[in-house]
């Protein structure tokens, strides 16, 4: 359902990634672990056009786009538009609306991009609170709100907007650590219910969990994949079984 | 409570330090200035040249020179007094507290000699004997006397005899002007239907023309005389003696033949015979407010409405510029910038003379009150967009990215996301422009808008009292401002969602 070809990617003159070509079925969850600066977050942030490739494509479901230039025009913009909203993104700071209460952070998306009433809205949003454990938090503003709950928020928000895939962007490296926990099980029951996630993260307990696949990343590059009994008990690679051994031992 | 002790000190203070600048100055006057300025050997006499023709103006051909039928009057007079004359620039409205300060020695610019003037300083014998002269477009019919001009909107020179003859004749709708030549181009520009000015200025700037006449003969002659301070009796009998010996010696015959202003009323001159002034108590605009404060509220709600719908326009404005300016396509973001550049680096006075002496020139006729909310409405534009662009930089760009990877296009993240939160960084800017636009308003009154300050100045000029009036306009202007910053806090308050 996910196929990526050859993503190029270069901040000025320096390639963060080196053609990364990744596929991934329907329902499957798959982790990026790497050490920092390897490429992981900017691959994200390619599938959620935050960023565009020099080149290669993306294809999310039935949209497909080729790097290369931002959209010029109205139909490039739409296509980009729709990549955006198969792809629900999750971000280490959260970024939730701080003007807006929790529940207006759940419907403003699906009101202003998709036009659903607001009667409609605010029941899927009450019921993504229910889900996420925040069900009372509806009328507080984030800032009245712990990181672990803000995070719950902006995921309940991202799939207000029915994406095909969750992208998490280390989720919880701005939590602190007793504030993890809560938002590592609202990612596993998402998993276990069958949602196609993409999820960069340090934890690798919830990595060896949960993963169907786990890519480990270095120097712009997949250097190797695999189950997670196969990158954490047998790695082929020696870099994956340094940073391995390293990462378990913290 | 603190807070109400803390506002009641500073408004004291501040009432103190208004008193401290209001008052007479702390040089200490000699009874008589003569013998220092003997000694000094120049006499510095006060006079306007912007429009000043025939009396002091710019020579034309030499526009660093000053030349006019005064100059050369007041070189003869210093001359005749054994000293050097040095003409102090000062507007003509404000030459009598100017004299009164101290900034020259003696009034030498078509003031007239009127009890009016006479309450405050004294005044010479008379050098010149004016009348006042109607002055209309080719095409206007009819408007030959004071009594036809009543119902029909008349332009006069503020502070002047003209001004008050006309003010004195009910019915009258009487426009003030900060100078000659803007009235007689309004008059030109069809906003008002005839000028009345002193007969040497209508001859100089009016006469020339083709589109303007004289309607009627000229009336109410008057004289000029020289201004003096009371307290300088030698000069002034000095001043008299010479002016006495130019009657007697062809001087001012001379003189006024060189600038076309010799008539047959100067030959009278001679024989004039001084009238006793009635002095009148000074008056005290504090104890009479009841009658001042209803004149300077009326000037304050001109002040409302200009400044209110003047904020207005530049709030709204001031938000499509920057849009413009930061998401706009290149031409168009470079025609905003250059927008906020040039009203940014230009004065205020010269944009509003632009947009209501200029754009007639092209036939866009705005009437002053419009004009004057158009050009401060605009120039706060500028400013305004300034504030909405720090406080959209100031947003995080998380906040962009999170809507963007929710599917808002740029425009519905800009509305739904950005703004709103930018708005509310915004309101403390935005709420001081307010204030100073408030204060900044007065400035209309350089195109005959009558608002607060203007209606200050006037009963100031007729009153002197600068201190009772000072105080009661300063207690307006604060009775509008702080409600406004009261109000400020009070959306800051309601709109904070990041501290509950």
């Amino acid at each position: 359902m996910i196929v990526v070809e050859k993503l190029i990617k270069s901040y000025n003159s320096n390639r963060v990634l080196h053609g990364v070509d990744h596929a991934q079925e329907r329902g499957q969850a798959v982790v990026l672990i790497g050490p920092s600066g390897c490429g992981k977050s900017t691959f994200l942030r390619c599938l959620s056009q935050l960023e565009i490739a020099d080149s290669g494509r993306i294809t999310i479901d039935d949209v497909s786009i080729e790097g290369g230039r931002a959209p010029r025009n109205s139909i490039e913009r739409e296509r980009q538009r729709q990549l955006r909203m198969r792809a629900g993104m999750v971000f280490q700071q959260f970024n939730l609306f701080p003007h807006l209460t929790v529940l207006q952070n759940i419907t403003e998306a699906p009101m202003v991009v998709k036009g659903v009433s607001r009667e409609e809205a605010e029941e899927h949003a009450k019921m993504l609170l229910g889900k996420v454990g925040l069900a009372q938090k509806a009328e507080s503003y984030p800032a009245q709100l712990s990181g672990g709950q803000q995070q719950r928020v902006a995921i309940a928000r991202a799939l207000a907007m029915q994406p095909q895939v969750m992208l998490f962007d280390e989720p919880t490296s701005a939590l602190d650590p007793e504030l993890r926990d809560e938002v590592l099980k609202v990612m596993r029951d998402l998993a276990e219910e069958g949602m196609t996630m993409i999820v960069v993260t340090h934890e690798m307990q919830f990595a060896r969990d949960m993963a169907d696949q786990v890519l480990f990343f270095e120097g712009g590059l997949v250097a190797e994949s695999g189950p997670p009994e196969q990158i954490f008990g047998d790695a082929q690679n020696e870099r994956t079984r340094e940073f391995v051994s390293r990462s378990v031992r913290k | 409570m603190s807070g109400t002790a803390r506002l009641s000190r500073v408004t004291v203070y501040s009432l103190l330090f208004v008193l401290l600048l209001a008052s007479r100055p702390f040089t200490v006057l000699a009874d008589d200035h003569l013998a220092a300025i003997k000694s000094s050997g120049v006499l510095a006499w006060g006079g306007d040249a912007e429009g000043g023709g025939p009396y002091s103006y710019p020579d034309p051909e030499h526009p660093e020179k000053i030349i006019g039928f005064e100059v050369e009057l007041a070189d003869a007079l210093a001359t005749r007094l054994g000293l050097k004359a040095k003409m102090v620039q000062n507007q003509w409205d404000q030459l009598i507290p100017a004299l009164d300060r101290g900034s020259f020695d003696i009034i030498l610019n078509g003031l007239e000699r009127t009890p009016e003037n006479q309450q405050h300083i004294a005044m010479s014998v008379p050098y010149f004997v004016y009348a006042q002269q109607i002055v209309t477009r080719k095409d206007t019919a009819g408007l030959d006397t004071v009594e036809k001009l009543k119902g029909k909107t008349v332009g006069a020179l503020s502070g002047s005899a003209s001004l008050k003859l006309l003010e004195n004749t009910v019915g009258i709708d009487v426009k003030n002007y900060p100078g000659n030549v803007e009235t007689l181009r309004d008059l030109k520009a069809g906003r008002i239907e005839a000028v009345v000015l002193d007969l040497p200025m209508a001859q100089f700037y009016a006469a020339p023309e083709p589109d303007l006449k004289f309607a009627g003969d000229s009336f109410a002659p008057g004289y000029y005389a020289v201004g003096v301070r009371k307290e300088d009796a030698n000069l002034l009998a000095s001043v008299n003696q010479a002016l006495i010996e130019f009657t007697r010696d062809g001087t001012y015959e001379r003189i006024y033949r060189k600038y076309n202003v010799w008539d047959g009323r100067q030959a009278s001159l001679k024989d004039f015979k001084a009238d006793a002034v009635v002095q009148k108590k000074a008056i005290s605009t504090l104890r009479e407010w009841p009658k001042y404060l209803p004149l300077l509220l009326k000037g304050a709600t001109t002040t409302i409405k200009i400044s209110v719908l003047a904020m207005a326009l530049a709030v709204v404005a001031g938000l499509v510029l920057v849009l413009v300016r930061m998401y706009a396509i290149a031409p168009l973001r470079w025609l905003a910038q250059a927008y906020v550049e040039i009203i940014r680096g230009t004065p205020l006075l010269i944009q509003l003379f632009l947009i209501y002496y200029g754009l007639p020139e092209i036939g866009i006729k705005l009437n002053a009150f419009f004009a004057g909310i158009l050009g401060l409405g605009l120039n706060y534009a500028a400013n305004e967009s300034e504030n909405y662009r720090a406080g959209i930089q100031a947003i995080p760009r998380g906040q962009t990215e999170a809507a963007q990877a929710l599917g808002m296009s740029q425009w519905q993240c800009l509305r739904h996301i950005i703004l709103p939160q930018a708005l509310k960084l915004v309101i403390p800017p935005v709420t001081n422009d307010f204030i100073a636009m408030f204060k900044d308003s007065s400035i209309v009154s350089v195109i005959t808008m009558v608002e607060l300050t203007k209606v200050y100045g006037m009963l100031a000029m007729s009153t002197y009292d600068y201190i009772g009036l000072g105080l009661m306009t300063a207690g307006i202007y604060f009775a509008l401002s702080y409600p406004a910053s009261l109000f400020a806090n009070y959306l800051e308050r309601k709109w904070s969602y990041d501290r509950r």
